[in-house]
C-alpha cells in the first residue's frame, strides 16, 4: 500500500493569526540543565530586504545529547521538563529571537558523532514548501568532524555556524539568497 | 553504542508531488527561493525525532472555530474531517494539527490584511487538535470567502483551509492548504498549480461528505493527508522506492 504524499503549500502571509499565541520563544523552562544561549538573527530576501513574515520551528536534543523521542535509542540521561522544540516568529524589521540550551553532541551515521547542533525549519509567504536548515554552535572542537557539516562545501559552512556578539549572546542569520545565501538541505 | 546512530529514515518525497522552491507565476517566490543548490544530507537522529504531542496540547473546544467568542460568527458553518496516515497507509496517531483561515468574507484577523471586506468579531480563524489513535481529525467552522490578492492582475485565491502538521519526526513537517470541491477559482491559482503531479494536486481538494452532513445544522467535508512514510525494514531504503 502506498499513498500519495500530500503537496505541501505556503503558509501566505497571515501565519501569525495562530502561530504568534503558540509560539515557543524559550525552549528551556527554569531548572533544565545545560548552558543557557540566547540566539538572535534576522532573516533577508533576494534583495536584502527583511523576512517579516516568516516562522522559525528549532528542534533540539538536552545538554546530555538525547532527544525526547522513543526513537533515539543512546542511553543517555532525559529530562522530563525539556521537550526541544520552539518556535519564533519574525518582527517588523526581520528579527527573532530564541532562548534555549546548548545541546550536547548526538550519535550520527557511521558512528560519528554530530556537533551540537539545532535543526531548523523555516516557513514564510513565497515558500511553497518549507526550508530545512541547521544552526551549529561557535568554538566548537567538534565541527570539524561533524558528518553533516562535512557534506557542505567548505566555502558555505559558515553560514551555519552562530557567531557570538559581544553581550555573549549568539546571532545568526539566514539569507535566503546572495552571496552568503545560508545552506538548506535536502533529506 | 555505535549503533546507536543508524535509523530508519523517512522515504524523500516523491517525484513531482511536491512544488519546487521557485515558481514565478507565484511571485513571492522569486525573492525567496534559495539559489543554489540544497545539500543533500542523509536523515540522522535529528531528523526523525521531532515534537510529540497529546490530547492534553489542545484545548478540548480548539477544534471549534465557531466556539470562541460570544456570538456565532456569520457565514455557512461546516464539519471538516479526515485521517492523516503515512505513505504505508499508518494512522499518525497523536498529531498536532493547527488550522488557519479568513472569515466567510474573505478577511483574515490580521494587521496586514487589508482587504475590504469586513472582520467579524465572533471569528478568529485558528483552532488546533491532536489526531486520536486512529489517525482521526475533526474541526467545526465556517467556510472562509474567496478574497483578492495582488499577485497578478484581478487575482483571486480560491476559498481554503491552512493545515500545519506534524507527526513522529521533524522529517514528517507539512504546510498545506485544503481547497473545495468545483472552485472556478483554483484552475486560476498559482498556488494550487505549483503541485507538478496532477493527482497531488486533486488530493489538496477536500470531497464532500455526506455521512457526517449534520441534518439541519451543517454540511461536511472530507479531507485525509499523507505524510512521508518508512520503508518496512532499514534494508529496503533505495532512493525513491515505492
Amino acid at each position: 500500500m502506498s499513498l500519495l504524499l500530500t503537496a505541501a503549500q505556503t503558509v501566505g502571509p497571515f501565519v501569525s493569526i495562530g502561530f504568534e499565541k503558540s509560539s515557543v520563544p524559550d525552549v528551556a523552562p527554569a531548572g533544565v540543565a545545560g548552558d543557557r544561549v540566547v540566539i538572535t538573527g534576522r532573516i533577508v530576501d533576494g534583495d536584502g530586504a527583511p523576512v517579516t513574515d516568516a516562522v522559525l520551528e528549532t528542534w533540539q536534543a538536552n545538554s546530555h545529547g538525547k532527544y525526547a523521542h522513543p526513537d533515539d535509542a543512546q542511553e543517555k540521561l532525559l529530562e522530563d521538563n525539556f521537550k526541544g522544540f520552539g518556535r519564533v516568529l519574525t518582527d517588523a524589521q526581520g528579527g527573532f529571537k530564541l532562548t534555549t540550551i546548548k545541546p550536547g553532541k548526538v550519535a550520527g551515521p557511521s558512528g560519528i558523532e554530530q556537533a551540537p547542533h539545532i535543526t531548523v525549519v523555516i516557513f514564510m509567504r513565497g515558500l511553497l514548501k518549507q526550508l530545512m536548515t541547521r544552526i551549529y554552535f561557535p568554538d566548537e572542537a567538534a565541527n570539524a568532524a561533524d558528518p553533516i557539516l562535512s557534506l557542505v562545501p567548505a566555502t558555505r559552512r559558515a553560514t551555519l555556524v552562530a557567531t557570538k556578539s559581544a553581550d555573549g549572546s549568539l546571532q545568526w542569520n539566514v539569507h535566503l539568497q546572495g552571496a552568503n545565501e545560508t545552506v538548506f538541505f535536502d533529506y | 553504542m555505535s549503533n546507536v546512530g543508524n535509523i530508519n529514515p523517512y522515504r524523500k518525497s516523491y517525484f513531482d508531488t511536491q512544488p519546487d522552491y521557485l515558481y514565478p507565476a507565484y511571485r513571492s517566490t522569486v525573492k525567496r527561493a534559495p539559489q543554489q543548490p540544497l545539500v543533500q544530507m542523509p536523515q540522522t537522529l535529528s531528523e526523525i525525532t521531532g515534537p510529540l504531542f497529546t490530547a492534553g496540547d489542545v484545548a478540548e473546544t480548539d477544534y471549534d472555530l465557531t466556539a470562541q467568542h460570544t456570538g456565532a460568527p456569520l457565514g455557512e458553518r461546516m464539519i471538516v474531517s479526515g485521517r492523516l496516515l503515512d505513505e504505508g497507509g499508518r494512522p499518525v496517531p497523536n498529531a498536532l494539527i493547527e488550522m488557519w483561515q479568513a472569515n466567510a468574507s474573505g478577511r483574515y484577523k490580521h494587521i496586514v490584511d487589508n482587504h475590504d471586506a469586513p472582520l467579524d468579531p465572533n471569528f478568529t480563524g485558528f483552532g488546533g487538535v491532536v489526531t486520536d489513535a486512529q489517525g482521526h481529525y475533526r474541526f467545526k467552522t465556517i467556510k472562509p470567502g474567496a478574497y483578492p490578492w495582488r499577485n497578478h492582475y484581478n487575482a483571486w485565491r480560491p476559498a481554503h483551509l491552512h493545515f500545519s502538521l506534524f507527526g513522529q519526526g521533524f522529517a514528517q513537517r507539512l504546510v498545506t492548504q485544503m481547497y473545495f470541491p468545483g472552485d472556478p477559482l483554483l484552475e486560476f491559482d498559482p498556488m494550487y498549480s505549483s503541485v507538478p503531479d496532477e493527482r497531488a494536486r486533486a488530493r489538496l481538494v477536500s470531497s464532500f461528505d455526506w455521512e457526517n452532513t449534520v441534518p439541519e445544522y451543517a454540511i461536511a467535508y472530507r479531507f485525509d493527508m499523507i505524510l512521508r512514510g518508512r520503508d518496512a525494514t532499514p534494508m529496503e531504503t533505495k532512493e525513491n522506492k515505492r
